[in-house]
C-alpha cells in the first residue's frame, strides 16, 4: 500500500483486514488523479475504518463516532477547493450516524463517502452492525441477529443520491475506478465497499463475497433509477458491484446564494459598510 | 416613565402592534424597553408585551401599569389589578369586560370598513400615539419596516384614523434617544457574530434561540454567511466545528435541550482545539420545561458539560449591549485560545428589545488563526508551547497538512496512548486557562461604595438588579450595592473577594431554584451567601419584586 505521494504508515489493523486494500486503492486513486496531499481532506468518525485518515499523507479530521459527515460537509462549505473524502465504517455511517447519512444525501455537497462495510462492528469486537445479515450470532445478538439489514445503496438512491456505487476489496482495479469516479463526481457520492472482517465476521468472509459479486458491465444503464433500485436490492446469491446509479444534479454549492458566487467562504470578509447599514436598520 | 401592556391571544398580532408602537416611541426620543411574555402555541391562549418608556435609561420591566391595550377580555381580567388608579384600558367595543378605566373603541368595525380586519392593532397604535402627545411624523418609514408594500397604504390609513378619533391625555416628553438602536438580545447576538466575521452558522430551530437563526438567515446572503438548518443539534455543532477547522468562523445556537445533544462535540472542540462559539438561550427545564419562558438554570450544566477535562469559557449576557459586544469577544477568545466559548442568554433577554447606543464593531478586536509558523521545521498542529497555544494552520491554505483527532494525540495530531504524551498534552491544553484568566472581565459593580448589603447576580437579571438597588437605596432602608457577573466561568474573583469582605449581608438573586451562582462562588472562593432571592416560575423577576422580597423577608 505504498504510493509515493500519500505515503505508507504503520497501522493498527489486523493482518488480512479489508481496510488495507481500501487504503491502497484510495492512495492510488488520489495519485492517479494528480491530487496534492494538502488539497485533500480525509475525514472519519470512530471505528477501525475511521483510523484511515491517520494512515494517509493528507489533511485529517478524526472527529466523533457517527459525526464524520456533518463535519466533512461543513469543511467543504468553508473551502470548496478541498477534495473532501469521508472514509469510515458501516457502524459509523449507517448506525450512529444514520440521521446524517440521510440528510447529507439531501444536501448534495460535493464530497465522496467511502464506507468500509464489513457488516460487523470491529473496534468494539464483534457486535451486529446495521448491515449485518439475519442469523449472525454475536456476543450481543446471542440468538442470532433478527433485525432486517439496512441496504445502504437502496436507501441512498431512495433519498436522492446522484452517485451510488458498490465495491468489493477483492476487485482492486474496479474499486480504484469507483473511487476516482466518486471523487470526480460533482455532488455527494457514496461507495459502499464490501470488505471482510477477518477477526469478527466469520459469515461474510472474503470467499463469501468473492463467490457472489459480479461486475456490472457496459450493458447496464446506470441512469435508470428504477433499475438501479432493483440492482441495489440484489444482495444474496448474486451481488452486483459497480456504479449502481448515476445522475447529474445541482450541488449545494451551486444552489447556495452565498457559495455560488465562487469565492471560497473562508476568504470572504464582512463588509464594514454592510455592518453600518445593519446597525442603522435598528435605529 | 410610562408602562403599557398589550395583551391578547396568540395570532391577534400583538407582536407587530408592539413592535410598531415601540419604534415610534423610540424614534420620538424615548428610551424604550419591551419584554415579551407568550405561551408555546400558535393560536389562542394569553400573550402580552410590556412596553416601558421614558426619558431616562430603563433597565427593568415593571409590573405596575399606566395603560392596557386589551385585544381580548382575558387581558382585562388578568392585568386590571396591575393598573394604576389613573390608568386606562383601551379595548375593542366587542369586549364584554367592564371597568371605569376602560375606553371602548370599535376598532374591529373600523378595520373592517377599511377593508382588512387585521389592521385593528394599527388603529390602536394611532390612538395611543395621540394619547401620548406624539405626532405621525415618519409613519410610513416605521410601518414600512414591518408591513409589506402592498399593505402599507391601508395601514397608514388605519393609523391616521386611530389618531384622529383619540384625544391627547399625556404630555410628550423630550428624550435624547431617537438616534439610538432598538434591538432584542437575539438580534444583537446575530449582529455581533456578523461583526466578528461569522461565516458559518448551523442550528436546529429551538425556542427561544430560533430568532438568531432567522436573523442570520435573513442577512446571510448579503453578508456572506452560510446559514444551515441542521438535521439535529448534534449535526449543528459538528458542522460548526468542521467549518471552523477548515477556516470559516463558525457558531451554533440552541437552548438547553439542544445543548444537551451538543455536549459530546463540545468536548471535540476542546480536545481538538478548534475554535467554537455556542450560545445557549436558556429556558426553564428540565427537558421540554416551559418552552417560551425564561430561566437561568443551565449555568452549572454548561460549565461542566462533556466528559473529561478541557478549557472553556462561559460568558453570561447581561443586556443587549453585551449581546453584541460579548458575542464579538467570544469569537476573539475562541480563536485566540482555540477553545469553545459558551454564551449564556435566556428568553427574557433574547426576546426583549431595549434602547442602546449604536454598536461600534471596531471596539472589539477579533483574533485571526494563530498561524505564525515559519515553515522551516515540520509543521505540528499541537506543538508544545509556553502558553499552550499551538500554530493553527488552515487545511489547504499552505502545503502543510493539518491533522486533528478526538483521540488523545501527539504534536502531529496522531493517535497516541503514551503516558508521557498524554500528560504533556493535558498540561498544554490546561495551560491556556492561565492565558484567558488574565483577560477575564470583573463583574459590574452597581451602587454606592459604602454599602453593607451586596446583591450577587449574573446574566439577564442585571437590569432588574440594577433598578432594585436604586429602589432599595431610594427609600433609605439600607445601603445596597450589587455585583452582576458577565464572565462567569472561569469565575473572576478579584472584585468579588474585595466587595464580599466589606458586605454584612450577601444575597444572591437568581432565576433558578438552587442558587447556581451562589454554589459556584462558594466552590471557587469559599464565600457563602447569607440569603437568596430565587425565582423559577418562568417569568423574569422585576426590580420591584427583588426590592420587595429583600425588604419583606430579609430575603429567603
Amino acid at each position: 500500500m505504498s504510493t509515493e505521494t500519500f505515503c505508507t504508515y504503520e497501522t493498527a489493523w489486523c493482518p488480512g483486514c479489508g481496510n488495507f486494500m481500501i487504503l491502497e486503492c484510495l492512495k492510488t486513486a488520489l495519485e492517479q488523479m494528480g491530487k496534492e496531499p494538502s488539497e485533500v481532506l480525509v475525514a472519519a468518525g470512530i471505528g477501525q475504518a475511521a483510523k484511515t485518515p491517520q494512515y494517509i499523507n493528507a489533511n485529517a479530521f478524526c472527529g466523533l463516532h457517527g459525526r464524520a459527515l456533518p463535519a466533512a460537509v461543513a469543511a467543504k462549505m468553508a473551502n470548496e477547493k478541498l477534495t473532501v473524502i469521508v472514509n469510515t465504517g458501516d457502524g459509523d455511517s449507517y448506525g450512529e450516524g444514520g440521521n446524517h447519512f440521510i440528510h447529507n444525501i439531501r444536501r448534495n455537497i460535493d464530497i465522496a463517502h467511502f464506507v468500509h462495510d464489513n457488516q460487523i462492528y470491529g473496534l468494539t469486537k464483534g457486535q451486529a452492525s446495521p448491515t449485518s445479515v439475519i442469523g449472525l450470532v454475536t456476543g450481543v445478538q446471542t440468538d442470532g441477529n433478527f433485525n432486517e439489514p439496512l441496504n445502504p445503496a437502496l436507501v441512498a438512491i431512495a433519498c436522492g443520491a446522484g452517485f451510488v456505487a458498490r465495491g468489493f476489496t477483492g476487485h482492486k482495479e474496479q474499486l480504484i475506478s469507483l473511487m476516482k469516479q466518486a471523487i470526480a463526481y460533482q455532488g455527494y457520492a457514496l461507495v459502499d465497499i464490501l470488505q471482510p472482517c477477518v477477526s469478527f465476521n466469520k459469515t461474510n468472509t472474503f470467499a463469501w463475497y468473492n463467490a457472489r459479486v459480479y461486475e456490472l458491465d457496459e450493458s447496464y444503464d446506470r441512469q435508470n433509477k428504477a433499475a438501479a433500485m432493483q440492482k441495489a436490492l440484489e444482495f444474496g446469491d448474486k451481488i452486483p458491484i459497480g456504479v449502481l446509479y448515476h445522475e447529474e444534479k445541482s450541488t449545494y454549492h451551486q444552489k447556495s446564494e452565498v457559495l455560488k458566487q465562487g469565492v471560497p467562504l473562508l476568504d470572504r470578509k464582512t463588509d464594514p459598510a454592510l455592518m453600518k447599514r445593519l446597525i442603522a436598520s435598528y435605529i | 416613565m410610562y408602562n403599557l401592556l398589550i395583551g391578547g391571544a396568540a395570532g391577534q398580532g400583538i407582536e407587530t402592534t408592539a413592535a410598531i408602537l415601540e419604534k415610534f416611541l423610540k424614534r420620538s426620543g424615548y428610551h424604550v424597553l419591551t419584554i415579551r411574555d407568550f405561551m408555546s402555541r400558535v393560536r389562542g391562549g394569553h400573550n402580552f408585551s410590556l412596553i416601558r418608556f421614558g426619558t431616562e435609561p430603563i433597565r427593568s420591566h415593571s409590573d405596575r401599569l399606566d395603560g392596557i391595550i386589551a385585544l381580548d377580555d382575558e387581558t382585562v381580567h388578568e392585568h386590571r389589578d396591575q393598573l394604576n388608579e389613573t390608568g386606562f384600558i383601551l379595548g375593542d367595543s366587542k369586549l364584554s369586560a367592564t371597568d371605569d378605566r376602560l375606553i371602548k373603541v370599535d376598532m374591529a368595525g373600523m378595520a373592517k370598513e377599511l377593508g382588512n380586519p387585521r389592521v385593528s392593532g394599527i388603529i390602536a397604535v394611532g390612538i395611543l400615539l395621540k394619547m401620548f402627545g406624539e405626532t405621525l411624523d415618519g409613519a410610513e418609514d416605521v410601518l414600512g419596516t414591518f408591513v409589506k408594500q402592498q399593505y402599507l397604504q391601508i395601514n397608514q390609513k388605519a393609523l391616521e384614523q386611530g389618531y384622529a378619533i383619540a384625544e391627547k391625555r399625556y404630555e410628550h416628553l423630550d428624550g435624547k434617544y431617537s438616534g439610538w438602536m432598538l434591538i432584542s438580545g437575539n438580534h444583537a447576538v446575530a449582529l455581533g457574530a456578523v461583526a466578528a466575521g461569522l461565516r458559518f452558522y448551523s442550528a436546529y430551530p429551538m425556542s427561544p434561540s430560533t430568532s438568531i437563526l432567522e436573523t442570520l438567515a435573513a442577512l446571510g446572503d448579503e453578508a456572506g454567511v452560510v446559514v444551515e438548518q441542521a438535521e439535529d443539534e448534534i449535526a449543528a455543532i459538528n458542522m460548526a466545528i468542521g467549518a471552523s477547522y477548515a477556516g470559516a468562523r463558525a457558531m451554533t445556537g440552541t437552548s438547553g435541550g439542544g445543548f444537551s445533544l451538543m455536549v459530546e462535540a463540545l468536548g471535540l472542540s476542546g480536545m481538538a482545539e478548534i475554535p467554537l462559539v455556542v450560545i445557549d438561550v436558556q429556558r426553564p427545564g428540565p427537558v421540554t420545561g416551559l418552552p417560551t419562558r425564561t430561566e437561568q438554570s443551565d449555568l452549572r450544566f454548561v460549565i461542566s458539560a462533556s466528559q473529561g477535562e478541557f478549557p472553556r469559557m462561559v460568558i453570561a449576557l447581561r443586556n443587549q449591549e453585551d449581546a453584541f459586544y460579548q458575542t464579538m469577544r467570544a469569537f476573539h477568545l475562541a480563536e485566540a485560545y482555540q477553545i469553545p466559548v459558551i454564551l449564556l442568554s435566556d428568553q427574557y433577554l433574547g426576546d426583549a428589545t431595549a434602547t442602546v447606543e449604536p454598536f461600534d464593531p471596531t471596539r472589539i478586536r477579533v483574533a485571526d488563526p494563530a498561524s505564525s509558523y515559519d515553515g522551516e521545521d515540520e509543521y505540528l498542529r499541537y506543538r508544545y508551547s509556553e502558553d499552550g497555544i499551538s500554530p493553527r494552520l488552515i487545511p489547504g491554505k499552505t502545503k502543510h497538512l493539518v491533522a486533528i483527532d478526538s483521540d488523545e494525540h501527539d504534536e502531529r495530531g496522531w493517535i497516541t496512548e503514551s503516558a508521557e504524551v498524554r500528560t504533556k498534552m493535558v498540561d498544554k491544553r490546561m495551560k491556556k486557562i492561565e492565558g484567558f484568566r488574565r483577560e477575564l472581565l470583573e463583574p459590574d459593580m452597581i451602587g454606592p461604595e459604602d454599602f453593607d448589603t451586596l446583591l450577587l447576580g449574573w446574566g439577564s437579571t442585571w437590569g432588574p438588579i440594577a433598578e432594585a438597588v436604586r429602589l432599595l437605596n431610594q427609600k433609605g432602608q439600607g445601603r445596597y450595592a450589587a455585583l452582576v457577573f458577565g464572565d462567569v466561568y472561569p469565575l473572576p474573583q478579584k472584585l468579588l473577594k474585595e466587595k464580599a469582605a466589606q458586605a454584612k449581608r450577601l444575597i444572591n438573586v437568581e432565576q433558578n431554584a438552587t442558587g447556581q451562582l451562589a454554589g459556584l462562588i462558594r466552590e471557587e472562593t469559599g464565600i457563602v451567601c447569607t440569603d437568596s432571592v430565587l425565582k423559577y416560575d418562568g417569568r423574569q423577576i422585576s426590580a420591584e419584586e427583588i426590592a420587595a422580597r429583600i425588604r419583606k423577608e430579609g430575603a429567603k
